[in-house]
């Protein structure tokens, strides 16, 4: 076989799925215009206060792409403009659910047994005894409906699937000879935790993280379908739908167009997920 | 049985957790409850009946015990104790996430069984497309696609309600109207309760029964390549027999242990999908009450999804358990 | 050799992978007498189990292609039969017991049922008489030794040790009478001593039976002690055949000589020889004789055609070595 460089490699084998190909395009697709959306929407101040009601209802055509909503705005602009808040609101639940799920996973799977271990896992599953998205809907509710609580609510929601991922991976691999001499050359806990067991475990969480995105927005959009997320004007596409949901089904496009778009980017992330797991378990065959 | 110990447990946890929660609300909840208006020492004197002044452990040490028997305060939406709503409320939600959790599971399987027998042809490629699209598709917008089908265009389904206005209502039994109509032999009523279930019963599992769709297939197509389905083909067990039995089985086993995981997505979207559908659940009820802040309420609501979803993985537990030797024995050993 | 039971022609065998074929089988020519006890040897991978699981027509498809060949068996070709065909052949006449125990018995079925099921289909009951397929059931196991043979039907796999699985799986492929037995390295995974009561015990089985054997191991130890003829396979293609006195005093193949030379003698001086060189890429074997690259006796032939067996009656080897001096 010809020789390839390790990203080449990775590529020739993320590629061989075509599948993973168009998640990755979506991604790209989504990120780009929740970037550049003041820019790429047609009209970026429609993302707010904005009202025109000569313009309001109109059905999708080729100025409104997506249609426009009861105000007069135009659909597709605050669609891109949501995405930027979906996708903030992924990146940071996730920075916040990683590290800590991660660690206390980490150290309940190698303490197993110890009053931690206990400690941990019994509160993990607490946490797990409830439907995630109903215990952020009543967070969220009890604080004051916003983004910020919102994306607060679901990390407390969401640290434990971390937890119990990590958790499984750590009690297996603390049996391992690799651990095993570390702990005989006198490493110490900290080095073992997070320079021997950890970067075993890094591919599946990052797995996990890339499929993630696609559920954490999936959330936030149910939270702010219900009107505990993003707050109006500002867009988001749980509120764009159920707004939409209120004109059905004469107006149907007001809910059916971002309602598909919370679809694609869950899609897309999802795609990517397991584009990214196929490649870590090819790695390893 | 320490199973059953270890759920009481982790819903005494739970209840902790809620109570914890409840309490982050900002103010007063007496001064709340009184207003503005009233004088401090009525406020002073509500704090004390309901044990405001006392630490927050004592607080919840009065309150657990409220709950055990069976009252959760009063809720300030409805002005009626939250348990009397709760009665009301829940047996529609169960109705409802029971018929979308057989759906769920019967289809699941069924697609993933086809999809695992007759792998990478056609028929294959469009279960597993639809898959991916059904997985990633929100309950919610399934809903609307369904209200707007069915709403619209094509009037076989009723969209709103448990049953059409003037049906006459079965005597309340179990609080299922499938099932009191049933019992009673009101047959008219029964259909069209059912008729009522499918919509929303469809939004609610399309998502986990695709998932379950993809697992059984992964999961068969895995198993195909054991060397005891190989085996049993060699002792000359007909092919039949081996798909439907020896490759079956152990397939499914991944399969069920996930219903837990499915069924609680599935209880989740109840709140989006009943507020579409006009469903008289609890879930509908737990919204309007989150959007109103009425903090009893939502701890009832919370606590009780929360009892119904550890039912229904003691459940499914069990179900594996008896599935998975594997599991059944280690446990007893333990 | 009289009228063999079983004949494999120049039988090839394609794995397909991400970009392309593995070459497993490259024209496996194999023959087994009525009552016969034959070896086949090689190394991990070379395709013993691969040729073995297509006989039974179990071998899976997708990822295996059978690219040609033939397995003729009592005069019928194998891979030309109906399904009701290759399931009789099954049921009746040719039996396998897998390499690996605990992967062959189903982990959620109790051994009684899976028992029930193979003695059932096999003798044709197909309404199940319980006390019929439990009378059967329990003679399979007593005939494998195995003690408390009613408690077993109640078991579990994983509630048996390596060795009584073991030993079920021989019950399960024996409960009815067979006329080829294929042992896939029995009792590898087990100890010594338990892997010779179970050779033992399907030898003794053989010779009640009147069962034709092929054990295949990677244990020449086990070869020379339990069979009368040997084919050795290397990387796809059999390379040698002899009876197996012959073979072991006068190996004629150079692969044949290196492996004999891996044994470590318990007597005599020196450490075992490895053999220089890796097992082949089967995804672009070498052209020729696949052993060319590691044969120390290599010619310029070797690599441009495959070597056919040469050889006397009682011995066949795939080598030009023997070209000259043996046609």
């Amino acid at each position: 076989m010809k020789k390839r460089t390790v990203w080449g490699k990775w590529w020739y084998k993320f590629s061989r799925n075509p599948l993973s190909v168009v998640g990755l395009c979506m991604v790209c697709a989504i990120v780009f215009v929740a970037l550049f959306a003041p820019w790429v929407a047609p009209y970026p101040e429609h993302a707010g206060p904005y009202v025109n009601y000569g313009e309001a209802n109109q059905p999708p055509s080729l100025p409104h792409p997506f249609g426009t909503d009861a105000f007069g705005r135009d659909i597709l602009s605050r669609v891109f403009f949501a995405f930027r808040s979906s996708l903030l609101m992924g990146m940071v639940v996730l920075a916040i659910v990683v590290p800590v799920g991660v660690t206390l996973g980490l150290v309940a799977g190698y303490f197993k047994e110890s009053w931690l271990d206990i400690l941990i896992m019994r509160i993990t599953d607490i946490f797990l005894s409830v439907p995630p998205l109903i215990l952020a809907l009543a967070i969220t509710s009890v604080l004051k409906p916003n983004l910020t609580n919102a994306m607060i609510a679901v990390s407390v929601m969401w640290w434990p699937w971390y937890t119990r991922l990590v958790y499984g991976m750590a009690t297996s691999l603390r049996n391992e000879y690799f651990v095993q001499s570390a702990e005989l050359l006198g490493a110490s806990k900290f080095h073992i935790l997070f320079r021997e067991i950890l970067p075993n475990c890094v591919s599946t969480i990052l797995t996990k993280m890339t499929l993630d995105m696609g559920w954490v927005i999936l959330i936030g959009a149910a939270l702010s379908f219900v009107g505990l997320g993003e707050q109006p004007p500002k867009p988001a596409l749980g509120t764009m739908v159920s707004d939409g949901a209120r004109y059905l089904p004469e107006y149907w496009w007001m809910a059916v167009f971002p309602g598909l778009a919370i679809m694609l980017i869950v899609l897309g992330f999802n795609l990517l997920g397991d584009g990214i797991g196929d490649l870590f378990s090819l790695e390893e065959a | 049985m320490r199973r059953l110990g270890y759920s009481l447990f982790v819903l005494i946890g739970l209840s902790i957790v809620v109570f914890i929660i409840a309490r982050l609300v900002p103010g007063d909840p007496a001064r709340a409850a009184l207003g503005p208006r009233a004088t401090q020492e009525a406020v002073d004197a509500l704090r004390a009946r309901l044990h405001l002044d006392k630490p927050i452990y004592v607080q919840y040490a009065y309150w657990l015990k409220s709950v055990l028997q069976g009252d959760f305060g009063e809720s300030l939406f409805t002005r009626r104790p939250v348990i009397e709503d709760i009665k009301e409320f829940l047996p529609a939600t169960l109705e409802l996430a029971f018929f979308a959790g057989l759906f769920m599971t019967f289809f699941g399987l069924l697609l993933g069984v086809i999809s695992a027998r007759y792998a990478n042809t056609w028929v294959d490629n469009v279960v597993r497309v639809l898959s991916y699209l059904g997985i990633a598709t929100p309950a919610f917008v399934v809903a609307i696609v369904l209200l707007l089908v069915f709403g619209m265009y094509y009037e076989i389904f009723p969209t709103i309600g448990r049953l059409t206005p003037g049906m006459s209502y079965p005597p309340r039994i179990t609080g299922l109207l499938t099932l009191d109509s049933l019992f009673t032999g009101n047959l008219a009523s029964f259909w069209d309760a059912l008729k009522h279930l499918i919509l929303p019963g469809i939004s609610l599992s399309l998502g986990g029964l695709f998932q379950e769709a993809r697992i059984t297939r992964s999961s068969m197509l895995e198993n195909a390549k054991k060397d005891y389905v190989g085996a049993a083909r060699a002792y000359g067990i007909p092919e039949r027999v081996v798909f439907s039995k020896y490759l079956f089985k152990p397939s499914v086993i991944p399969t069920v242990s996930i219903l837990g995981l499915d069924f609680a997505s599935l209880i989740g979207n109840a709140f989006l999908v009943e507020l579409l559908f006009n469903w008289p659940g609890i879930s509908r009820y737990g919204i309007n009450v989150m959007l109103r802040k009425d903090v009893e309420a939502i701890v009832a609501v919370v606590m009780v999804l929360g009892i119904v979803f550890t039912v229904v993985n003691i459940v499914v537990d069990l179900l594996v358990a008896y599935l998975d030797p594997r599991i059944r024995l280690v446990a007893r050993e333990e | 050799m009289s009228q063999p039971l079983l004949d494999i022609q120049n039988l090839s065998v394609r794995f397909r992978v991400y970009g392309g074929y593995l070459r497993v089988l490259d024209g496996v020519n194999f023959q087994v007498a009525p009552q016969e006890r034959v070896g086949l040897v090689g190394e991990t991978g070379c395709g013993k189990t691969t040729t073995m699981k297509t006989i039974m027509r179990i071998l899976p498809q997708p990822p295996g292609v059978i690219k040609g060949g033939k397995i003729i068996f009592k005069g019928k070709d194998v891979l030309g039969m109906e399904s009701w065909e290759v399931e009789r052949m099954r049921r009746r006449e040719v039996a396998m017991i897998f390499q690996d125990p605990t992967a062959a018995l189903n982990p959620v079925f109790t051994i009684g049922e899976q028992l029930f099921d193979a003695i059932r289909y096999a003798t044709g009951k197909e309404e199940s008489d319980h006390r019929f397929l439990r009378e059967v059931a329990i003679r399979a196991l007593e005939e494998v030794a195995l003690p408390d043979p009613a408690r077993i039907l109640t078991n579990y796999p994983i509630q048996l040790s390596g060795g009584m699985r073991q030993r079920v799986c021989i019950a399960l492929a024996l409960a009815c009478p067979k006329e080829l037995l294929i042992a896939d390295e029995p009792g590898t995974s087990l100890d010594v001593t338990i892997q010779d009561q179970i050779l033992r015990l399907i030898n003794r089985l053989a010779e009640e039976r009147k069962m034709a054997v092929i054990l295949i191991s990677h244990s020449l130890g086990v070869i020379r002690d339990w069979t009368e003829r040997v084919w050795v396979m290397y990387a796809g293609t059999v390379v040698e055949e002899a009876r197996t006195q012959e073979l072991f005093a006068q190996p004629l193949h150079p692969y044949t000589q290196a492996l004999l030379k891996c044994v470590p003698k318990l007597t005599g001086e020196g450490i075992a020889e490895g053999i220089p060189g890796r097992i082949p890429d089967y995804f672009d074997p070498p052209s020729g004789c696949r052993f060319h690259p590691r044969c120390p006796y290599r010619m310029a032939i070797c690599s441009q055609e495959k070597p056919r067996l040469y050889g006397t009656p009682t011995h066949h080897v795939a080598c030009f070595l023997y070209q000259e001096e043996r046609k």
